[in-house]
């Protein structure tokens, strides 16, 4: 056991890795990543490269030079920083290139803030990256070391993003498990890269123009990596526990198998959650709990298999994406319920936007306010937005 | 008794703002003064000025000025001021910028302003890396300094802005430093009157960050005496090779002409500056 913050655990992690190269551009506090693992190289504990960038988009950019050149690279970065890669983004998931990064979840200006929200992962929730949201600092470590393999498997070759909240994980110390350099060497048994652009007995150009007559079919070939991971993600995650013990899946359910209603949400509230339905559980209230811990690639048959039979869930989204009927997490849940014979009614709620504090009296009152909706008639669900001035 | 005397400068200051959230002995307050002085000797209109600052420590100078003023992304102050200035020429756009925000993130912006010669006014407050995350290794750390990203030393050059503006096309360059308020304030009165893109690049002290880590002193005064023996006139310079001019800083005024400012697609004559 090992007393680290989210970053620390990232920074941990990626040490055991190695990756060739690490790019680094300050933002905060996704830095404090990247000061960690300065050092780290700097004092000969690792074998990497290190490489101070001028711009987030330059950070983006050098990883794929890295990653097209047979390189394993990562970076980390948040809020803006990811807003400003945006475009790099799409071009490093399109080029089918094994990157990994961490992004410590903070909301985007304006106004500047400094504090936790997704809004900066679901703003790239089309860009073909694989999507992991980790609870907490072990999540954290546990979540690089398999985005790498991944990332990197054949069949997949998909850059992977894994999201920790801002502050509350990020600068927050815990009890974690490290695991043993030779065990996550051995668990990571790094594959070939499926193409390098310095292979010179072999020379090719990647990303050249391409008009209609094929498009369609590059953006399938590169549909079809995201699709082949829900495999791979499930297999890293069961492997991952047959070593190590803690087992990962696309989500994990907590009093979910009897319960009448349930919360569903991401990231570190999932710890204050998983509390109020202890809770209400001691008052014999049939609640539970879904933590969604990969956002992209949707897991939607898994939700249905376990949600289908609840009488109402609430979906509780840390975005608001203005104009929508519900967050991002709301509608892909509404979307993959709706075609159900029998389904439960979902509401949507919106909650810690720029680091707002969400507490068990808060998901309580969500539980009540669900059961009350339910025994009175349904009606159609409204937007909530919690703990909100008024 | 003594009467108490209230700062004249006041009267520009957001008070409502304040305290305000520079950390003890950095630079930013002195140029926020400085700034102030000029605006005060040339008898400025101050609702004609806006003020921009980007992210960073420097950025916040303007949250305590009681000017209209935009803040808000990492580099992008000048493509914000081009706009403001294409819309609204008969406002004195006035930039506060860190390192980071001008040369590293916003560096693009800042060659093709200072090609323009958009008519604005930058005040460059170099202190030598990124401050406002941790202080972080910038394009202006100097050579083998210890950073937070850099625990051994920094190995890569750095880069001269006032040679990159002069080059690119900027009309009024100079650069000075906290250690010298007298020139410091007359050379932003110079800028803010000047016809065209304008930089005033002050050297300044960063105690917390950068004094810690690279000059291994959390003093200002130390890393305040520090950039002042570095530093050299440009008039003195002029006379040493480049061996001798290795690791200082050249203060004075680099380029002071005049060339027609950009206004969209119709330029003024230069007649008319």
């Amino acid at each position: 056991m090992e007393a680290l913050d989210g970053n620390s655990a990232i920074a941990e992690a990626i040490k055991q890795i190695e990756p060739d190269v690490v790019v680094s551009y300050p933002q905060s506090p996704s830095i404090l990543i990247l000061e960690a693992i300065a050092l780290f190289i700097a004092n000969g504990e690792m074998d990497s490269e290190f490489l101070n960038v001028e711009s987030d988009y330059s950070a983006m950019s050098t990883c794929i030079g890295v990653a097209s050149s047979g390189g394993r690279v990562f970076t980390a970065t948040a809020s803006q920083g990811l807003a400003l890669m945006h475009e790099a983004l799409f071009i490093a998931s399109s080029l089918r290139l094994p990157i990994v990064i961490g992004v410590t979840n903070r909301t985007l200006a304006a106004p500047i803030n400094f504090n936790a929200d997704h809004s900066d992962s679901m703003a790239q929730r089309d860009s073909g990256w694989i999507q992991i949201f980790s609870e907490n600092s072990q999540e954290a470590y546990d979540n690089i070391i398999q985005a790498f393999k991944i990332a990197e498997n054949k069949d997949v070759r998909t850059p992977v993003m894994v999201g920790i909240d801002s502050v509350v994980t990020s600068n927050l110390c815990e009890n974690i498990h490290i695991q043993k350099n030779e065990e996550i060497l051995e668990f990571e048994n790094k594959s070939n890269p499926t193409y390098s652009v310095l292979d010179i007995e072999n020379p090719k150009t990647v990303g050249s123009l391409c008009a209609s007559d094929y498009f369609f079919e590059h953006k399938m070939n590169q549909n079809n990596g995201i699709e082949n991971s829900r495999k791979v993600i499930k297999n890293v995650g069961k492997e991952f526990g047959d070593r190590f013990n803690r087992y990962y899946g696309y989500f994990e359910t907590y009093e979910l198998e009897d319960a009448e209603y349930a919360v569903i949400l991401m990231s570190s509230s999932a710890g204050t959650a998983k509390k109020a339905v202890d809770e209400m559980r001691k008052r014999g209230e049939k609640v539970g709990l879904l933590k969604l811990r990969v956002f992209r690639p949707f897991p939607y048959k898994e939700l249905r298999e376990s949600l289908s039979n609840l009488k109402s869930i609430a979906v509780l989204d840390r975005v608001l994406t203005p104009g929508t009927y519900g967050g991002p997490l709301f509608i892909e849940t509404m979307a993959a319920l709706y075609n159900l014979d029998k389904r439960p009614l979902v509401y949507p709620y919106i909650y810690g936007l720029g680091g707002r504090d969400i507490t068990l009296k808060h998901i309580e009152n969500i539980f009540d306010d669900m059961k009350m909706a339910f025994d009175n008639g349904k009606g159609i669900p409204e937007i909530k937005y919690i703990n909100l001035r008024e | 008794m003594v009467q108490q005397r209230t700062n004249p400068l006041r009267k520009y200051i957001r008070n409502r703002k304040l305290p305000h959230f520079f950390c003890p002995g950095c630079g930013c307050g002195q140029i926020l003064n400085y700034f102030l002085k000029a605006v005060d000797d040339l008898q400025l209109d101050f609702k004609k000025i806006i003020t921009i600052g980007g992210v960073g420590c420097t950025a916040r100078i303007p949250i305590y000025l009681n000017t209209d003023s935009l803040h808000g992304v990492h580099g992008r102050t000048l493509a914000w001021a081009t706009g403001i200035k294409l819309y609204r020429p008969d406002l004195k756009v006035v930039i506060f910028a860190g390192d980071g925000d001008l040369v590293s993130i916003g560096g693009n912006h800042f060659l093709h302003a200072s090609r323009r010669n958009l008519d604005v006014t930058v005040i460059l407050v170099n202190n030598f890396n990124f401050a406002m995350t941790g202080g972080q290794v910038a394009p202006t750390t100097p050579f083998n300094s210890v950073t937070m990203t850099t625990p051994y030393g920094s190995k890569e050059n750095t880069i001269d802005v006032c040679k990159l503006a002069v080059s690119a096309g900027a009309t009024y360059v100079s650069r000075w430093s906290t250690a010298k308020p007298i020139q410091t304030v007359k050379s932003i009165k110079k800028a803010l009157q000047h016809k065209g893109f304008s930089l005033v690049e002050i050297l300044s002290q960063c105690p917390t960050n950068f004094g810690r880590y690279a000059l291994r002193t959390g003093d200002p005064e130390k890393v305040l005496e520090w950039i002042k023996n570095r530093s050299i006139s440009k008039t003195k310079a002029e006379k040493l090779n480049e061996h001798e001019l290795k690791d200082k800083f050249i203060l004075g005024e680099f380029i002071d002409k005049k060339r027609p400012v950009f206004q969209g697609t119709t330029l003024f004559k230069e007649e008319d500056n």
